[in-house]
């Protein structure tokens, strides 16, 4: 941009022009055949004014906006869209890396017990499950979830979240253990989450008896909006309107649901659903509160946000996001 | 107002460099985007000849990157409409005609710099309802391959597939819905309609 103090031949006639061409660029970087060379066409045109530079800017953090957008997704679209990426991307590979997977951790289970189903995610898996009697299983991310396969309706969570939708039968209650813990069903939505350090059971719909996996003496009946979280030999009921819970559910839809958590807890969640981890490294940027919805997969997004509403600094070493103050 | 941006840019470096600073992004994001829809209307009200006000607006973006170029300004908005304020007196002194009505308030405009920032909580909150608000705004075609890409997720050619266009048109109407968005997200907010 050359200085001139004539103002009227600053005036630029093409500010349609321009606009129009920073929203081309930006379509076209979002194609997959999106390279360095067109990106250094990018960077030129970029550097050709500072009106291109804003214009672009301006453009590029409004369609940053509408990726929250993929909250409206549907399961069903979600899930024809992720068993698509999935095949597309890793094909054969992914299968044998599962039946490996299934092999090394439930292969011990299946021996004990031919009348098992083993079926396990990946790291930002996602899939459901119908079982004979018309109950539905979702299991989400990372997760471990072996179903009895004759007449006894039982399933053993033995790590991630599941969220079960039960047919209801008096006569033959549905059975989830989870480490130490019962849970059975008495006609039932409900959430479980296992892992090292937490337990946690949510209740939509109906009842459940929670209750250690030996002893059925001391057992608590949870109802509609009721969470039992255990650590150790800890537990605590937290009781809440059911529509609350339906946050925790959000990664049914496939996105992640934020409404005034820190950031902190926000960077663990994103990281069970996501090979690239984010560190939050100071407390100060972990602490600091984040309202908002995004994709699981949405690492990049979600960062961006920090970044632009919170002011935090982000840096990239390989495969670690790295956020501080 | 304690800062007084300068009026002409000095022509020294080139925006590349700021290409790859991302502070400097960061803060025009952060903070002046937002601004635009106040900004339109303090134009609009200022400015007689509406055809012009779009230029004005890139403009002033222009001189407010500039100067922030060479440091970052602390307080955005009472900066980004000093800016603005300064731009339309000098445009008004080089036509050498004062378009009488055009600079009637143009001393009151204090009165923009003071109004507060929304809670960004609620901002936040409110933020996919009033996205999903401005696509309804958009033309059908161009809503309806936002809503394939963002909502569903497909690619430039399964959207294609899907709507029976070629590749080149789904482009066409991606890039001018995203022109569209930019406006309607950042320019009227609450859209408190056109003065004629």
């Amino acid at each position: 941009m050359s200085g001139t103090a004539n103002l009227e031949s600053r005036v630029t006639p093409g500010t349609k022009a321009i606009r129009a061409a920073a929203s081309e660029w930006l379509e076209r970087q979002e194609r997959p055949d999106w390279g360095a060379r067109e990106q250094a066409e990018l960077d030129a045109w970029l550097g050709e004014s500072a009106a291109h530079l804003t214009a672009y800017w301006r453009v590029e953090a409004a369609w940053r906006r509408t990726e929250r957008l993929a909250a409206l997704r549907s399961s069903e679209a979600h899930e024809t869209s992720m068993r698509r990426r999935i095949r597309a991307l890793l094909g054969k590979a992914a299968a044998a890396v599962a039946a490996v997977a299934m092999l090394a951790i439930g292969g011990n289970f299946l021996l004990r017990n031919s009348h098992e189903k083993v079926y396990a995610t990946q790291i930002g898996g996602h899939r459901t499950l119908v079982l004979k009697d018309g109950s539905r299983i979702e299991i989400n991310t990372d997760t471990i979830l072996r179903v009895s396969d004759n007449d006894e309706r039982r399933a053993w969570l033995d790590k991630g979240e599941a969220y079960f939708q039960i047919i209801h039968d008096a006569k033959r209650p549905f059975v989830v253990v989870a480490g130490n813990r019962r849970i059975t069903d008495l006609g039932t939505k409900f959430v479980i989450r296992q892992d090292d350090m937490h337990f946690k059971v949510a209740v939509l719909e109906g009842l459940v008896r929670l209750a250690a996996k030996k002893d059925d003496a001391q057992s608590l009946l949870l109802e509609p909006g009721d969470s039992a979280i255990a650590k150790g030999n800890s537990l605590a009921v937290n009781k809440a309107a059911v529509s609350q819970l339906a946050n925790e559910l959000g990664w049914r839809r496939g996105v992640l649901v934020f409404d005034n958590e820190t950031l902190g807890e926000a960077a663990n969640e994103f990281n069970r659903y996501n090979s690239g981890k984010i560190v939050v490294a100071d407390s100060a940027a972990a602490n600091l509160r984040i309202v908002g919805t995004f994709p699981t997969n949405g690492v990049d997004g979600f960062v961006d946000v920090a970044q632009h509403i919170l002011g935090v600094r982000v840096e990239k070493h390989g495969n670690e996001t790295v956020i501080s103050r | 107002m304690s800062e007084t941006p300068e009026i002409f840019c000095d022509g020294s470096g080139s925006p590349l460099a700021a290409a790859g600073m991302p502070e400097l992004k960061a803060w025009f994001v952060r903070e002046v985007l937002p601004l635009e829809a106040n900004l339109m209307q303090f134009l609009r009200h200022n400015w007689r000849d509406h055809s012009d006000i779009e230029d004005i607006l890139h403009d002033v973006y222009v001189r407010v990157y500039e100067a922030a170029r060479r440091q970052i300004p602390d307080h955005a908005k009472a900066f980004v409409f000093t800016t603005a304020r300064n731009l339309l007196s000098n445009r008004i002194r080089e036509r050498a005609v004062i378009p009488i009505d055009a600079v009637s308030d143009l001393d009151a405009l204090n009165v923009a710099i003071e109004t507060p920032d929304p809670e960004r909580g609620a901002v936040a909150r409110d933020e996919l309802r009033r996205i999903s608000t401005a696509i309804d705004r958009l033309p059908p075609r161009g809503r309806q391959v936002v809503m394939l890409r963002r909502v569903d997720g497909l690619s430039r050619g399964e959207i294609a597939v899907r709507m029976g266009i070629s590749e080149d048109a789904v482009s066409v109407h991606l890039s001018r819905a995203m022109d569209a968005l930019a406006s309607i997200l950042f320019g009227d907010a609450t859209d408190k309609g056109e003065r004629p």
